[in-house]
């Protein structure tokens, strides 16, 4: 019997933005929170903060008004202004689980003067076949995450 | 392509996940897939049912053995979801680094 095992392609997403590598790459790691939608929050108070901890092992979590913590994941790589790998580990009920490690690499790319791609992988995408669980709660509310994240991306640009 | 609702709600039964773990590795004939777990065999073949109608497994036969395997197309439904995931945060990040300096 062949053995083989499924793996799903990862994630890619690449957005060309127009500043250098070193504003995009403060911008996405150290004020995560002024663009990160903040309805996507896992912990029970609003959150009020998304912190990454620059450097590797750091953690990454969020800060909710009441001051709670909740985790997200943690830092593998921190690498200014090219590389950022981060380790995303929210299962599908929106909790952090330790034993979920799904990778989350970010490059940096000058391409011009003040023009820089971001390119996004999130990989190991077959570890959720064990936690799929998890994502599930999020699709069912709200319309789901896509909605969500929409609106959020349009306030973004409105503002 | 199977519908990822489907998929993610018929994997959150625990006995159901860890049958489809088991297929990971490779394809499994029922009896094999039911060795060592607490739940009897016809109990395996309904939950490989389900995750077979919710497209995460596919079947067939070989001899009197019927094979289950892990259809790729199911994770594929997860995975077109997280794909879906990424578009808006990146969205932002793009308008944040782009237009809305310092402000949150």
């Amino acid at each position: 019997m062949t053995l083989h095992v499924i793996r799903p392609a990862p994630v890619r997403k690449s957005v060309t933005v127009n500043a250098d590598a070193a504003r995009a790459f403060e911008v996405f790691a150290s004020r995560i929170s002024t663009w990160w939608p903040h309805s996507h929050t896992i912990g029970s108070s609003p959150q009020k903060d998304i912190v990454l901890e620059p450097r590797v092992g750091g953690r990454w979590f969020e800060v909710g008004e009441d001051g709670s913590q909740c985790t997200w994941g943690k830092v593998l790589a921190w690498e200014p202004p090219a590389r950022l790998l981060l380790a995303w580990q929210i299962d599908g009920n929106w909790k952090y689980d330790p034993d979920l490690v799904t990778e989350v690499e970010v490059t940096f790319t000058p391409i011009g003067k003040d023009t820089t791609r971001v390119d996004l992988e999130h990989r190991n995408l077959e570890r959720f076949g064990d936690k799929v669980e998890t994502v599930r709660s999020a699709i069912d509310s709200d319309g789901g995450w896509t909605q969500i994240m929409k609106s959020y991306a349009d306030a973004c640009r409105v503002g | 392509m199977a519908d990822s609702n489907t998929a993610l709600a018929a994997l959150a039964d625990p006995t159901r996940r860890q049958i489809f773990e088991r297929l990971r590795a490779g394809p499994r004939a029922v009896g094999e897939i039911a060795q060592g777990l607490p739940v009897s065999r016809p109990a395996v073949s309904q939950h490989l049912a389900v995750l077979k109608s919710a497209g995460l497994v596919k079947d067939q036969a070989q001899g009197t053995r019927r094979v289950y395997e892990i259809d790729p197309k199911g994770l594929g439904a997860i995975r077109a979801w997280l794909d879906q995931f990424w578009d808006a945060p990146l969205a932002s990040f793009k308008a944040e680094v782009e237009g809305r300096k310092g402000k949150r």
